[in-house]
């Protein structure tokens, strides 16, 4: 039997429908609080700082909140849209049904990945109303988006999958990934930064996909675009990795 | 013909080191209303939830309607539906959104008159549009019988359907089930409810302690393991039996007003003509006779008993 597309799009629609009925908080709430950054460090301070490579503080920050919301939005609604089946049982229906290990992540990290997109476009949209911005290689920047959306929407999957209770569920990204993101260059060049602290910054995976992305936006980035590319492409790799494992072992879902 | 489900040896040891199943055989036939009976922590769930693809086996293989559940998932499972013990559903979504969920999920493609069919047939009708969380628990299960029922399932199970449910809905759903047979599906269920087994099936498989004890057609286990009793209302009540009644199992009950003689309905002879000679021929007198019959439930627990006693005597 070939591909099951209505197992696909029905568990993308039923993930669709749960971010349908949690707007406010889903969709809006990231995008204020985008907006409070740009107030903030955008037009308050970022007015009293000067350019950094030829770009002016509230259009530098840009890609780096975009890519603060996308990350923690991806996590967060993939781990919580597998983690919440298995906490109230309804995961049954899912494992009792003919769909394979890469339609139940097709559905699930493809909704996810899609609200994330929707959310970062929501974000660019708002930037424009505090701060003027060109993007010079929009496809690149739709790629890096996508492809950001769709790689941490899979890491959300695989913490959902691990995660036993709601604790565990919020750890990974409060713990590790926001101040990934801080420290990742979203409101600073790394170049700023004394050179022991340059190298130790290299050991932040979120550094290359924040570059990359503020590559795509003004050409200037921290590290060469192609290593951004490739890093982003490592990490996709590992996590579709981790998530062939789960369902091959039936770690945490199957008993 | 042949089995519409094949279990072939299979077990299962849970991560925990417990062996919830011992290689159990069972094959269940196309069209039938099969009935799984067992006491709690038996191993009925876990059985289901192996057909069912949501519980690894740890050992043994299994066909649906002649398709490897494993290896042929796709095809096995899209035959299959089921309705859990636990009631677990998503309380934000409406039911019509919830049920045509399942049929996608399933690999169909959208039916909306199948769908209002099935609505209609569990009186859900008018509860399309409501959240599933304001209904109650008795309207949640059929919700979850109608997303067993969304994808057209030829084998259906029901995993304890009338647990918590009120004496007219268990009607409604035994009628349902009947339904079912009558257009071909096959029905699994288990139940605690003797009666319900009884009533509905045709065969029925007794199951203990992670073991299949038996498996038999509901009548010919009945009439095998059913005993019959005589009860003979005396005219005048005795204090002991005389010698020539020792030959029979006899009781006597009520204060000496009452015989009670237990006789195996599987004999040819069931030596009630004996008896009632042997009775005049010591002339006590009776008033009334009356025969009953045991029940599945007094079976069943003789069965159990009988198997946890085999179980102490080897352990
Ligand atoms: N995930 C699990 N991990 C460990 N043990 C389990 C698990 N699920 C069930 N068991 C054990 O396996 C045994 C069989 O459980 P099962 O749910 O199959 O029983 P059952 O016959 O359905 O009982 P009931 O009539 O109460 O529903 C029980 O002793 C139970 O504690
Ligand atoms: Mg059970």
């Amino acid at each position: 039997m070939s591909m099951n597309v209505y197992g696909i799009r029905a568990i993308y629609k039923f993930e669709m429908a749960r971010t349908g009925r949690t707007l406010m908080q889903s969709i809006a709430w990231p995008v204020i609080s985008t907006c409070l950054y740009f107030i903030v460090f955008g037009t308050a301070i970022g007015g009293r700082l000067g350019e950094i490579e030829g770009v002016s503080y509230g259009a530098f920050i840009i890609p780096g909140l975009i890519m603060l919301s996308l990350l923690s939005e991806s996590i967060s609604n993939a781990s919580f849209g597998i983690f919440f089946p298995k906490f109230s049982g309804t995961i049954y229906e899912v494992l009792s049904a003919p769909v394979s290990a890469f339609e139940v992540v097709a559905g699930y990290v493809g909704a996810a990945a899609t609200k994330s997109v929707i959310i970062g476009i929501l974000i660019l949209i708002t930037a424009r109303f505090f701060v003027d911005y060109d993007i010079a290689h929009p496809f690149w920047m739709f790629g890096f988006l996508i492809l950001t959306a769709v790689t941490f929407s899979m890491f959300g999957f695989i913490i959902g999958v691990w995660a036993d209770d709601f604790q565990k569920l919020q750890i990974i990204p409060l713990m590790v990934i926001t101040p990934l993101t801080f420290l990742g260059g979203a409101f600073y060049s790394i170049n700023m930064l004394p050179e022991f602290w340059q190298k130790v910054t290299l050991f932040n995976p979120v550094v290359y996909l924040i570059s990359g992305f503020r590559w795509a936006f003004y050409g200037i980035a921290d590290v060469n675009v192609g290593v951004s590319l490739a890093m982003t492409l490592l990490f996709l790799f590992a996590c579709m990795t981790a998530v062939w494992w789960i369902f091959r072992t039936g770690y945490k879902i199957r008993t | 013909m042949q089995a519409i489900i094949s279990v072939k040896g299979v077990g299962k040891t849970y991560a925990g080191g417990f062996t919830a199943l011992k290689s159990v055989d069972l094959d269940i036939q196309r069209g039938e209303i099969f009935a799984l009976l067992g006491p709690n922590g038996a191993g009925k769930t876990t059985l289901i939830s192996i057909i069912c693809g949501i519980v690894n086996p740890s050992i043994g293989r299994i066909t649906a309607d002649g398709h490897d559940i494993q290896r042929d998932f796709r095809a096995a499972r899209s035959k299959i539906g089921l309705v859990p013990q636990e009631l677990s559903t998503d309380s934000f979504e409406s039911v019509w959104a919830t049920v045509n969920f399942s049929r996608g999920l399933f690999g169909k493609a959208p039916n909306p008159e199948y769908i209002e069919k099935i609505l209609r047939q569990l009186s859900l009708w008018d509860k399309k549009d409501s959240k599933i969380m304001a209904l109650s628990g008795g309207m949640k299960r059929r919700v979850m019988i109608a997303k067993a029922l969304s994808h057209e399932p030829s084998i259906l199970f029901l995993d304890e359907p009338t647990a918590g449910v009120d004496v007219e809905l268990r009607r409604d759903m035994w009628e349902m089930v009947r339904g079912l047979r009558k257009s071909g599906v096959t029905v699994i269920l288990t139940t605690h409810y003797i009666e319900e087994a009884e009533e509905m099936a045709d065969r029925i498989g007794v199951i203990n302690h992670g073991e299949l004890v038996l498996v038999e057609d509901k009548h010919t286990l009945m009439r095998k393991l059913g005993k019959k009793q005589l009860a003979i209302q005396l005219q005048n009540p005795v204090s002991t039996l005389p010698e020539s009644l020792h030959a029979f199992t006899l009781e006597v009950a009520d204060e000496g007003n009452q015989l009670i003689y237990t006789f195996d309905t599987q004999r040819e002879h069931t030596g009630i003509a004996e008896l009632l000679r042997a009775l005049n021929q010591q002339g006590i007198e009776f008033k009334d006779l009356h025969s009953s019959e045991s029940s599945l439930e007094e079976i069943f627990v003789n069965l159990v008993h009988q198997n946890q006693n085999e179980r102490q005597l080897v352990g």
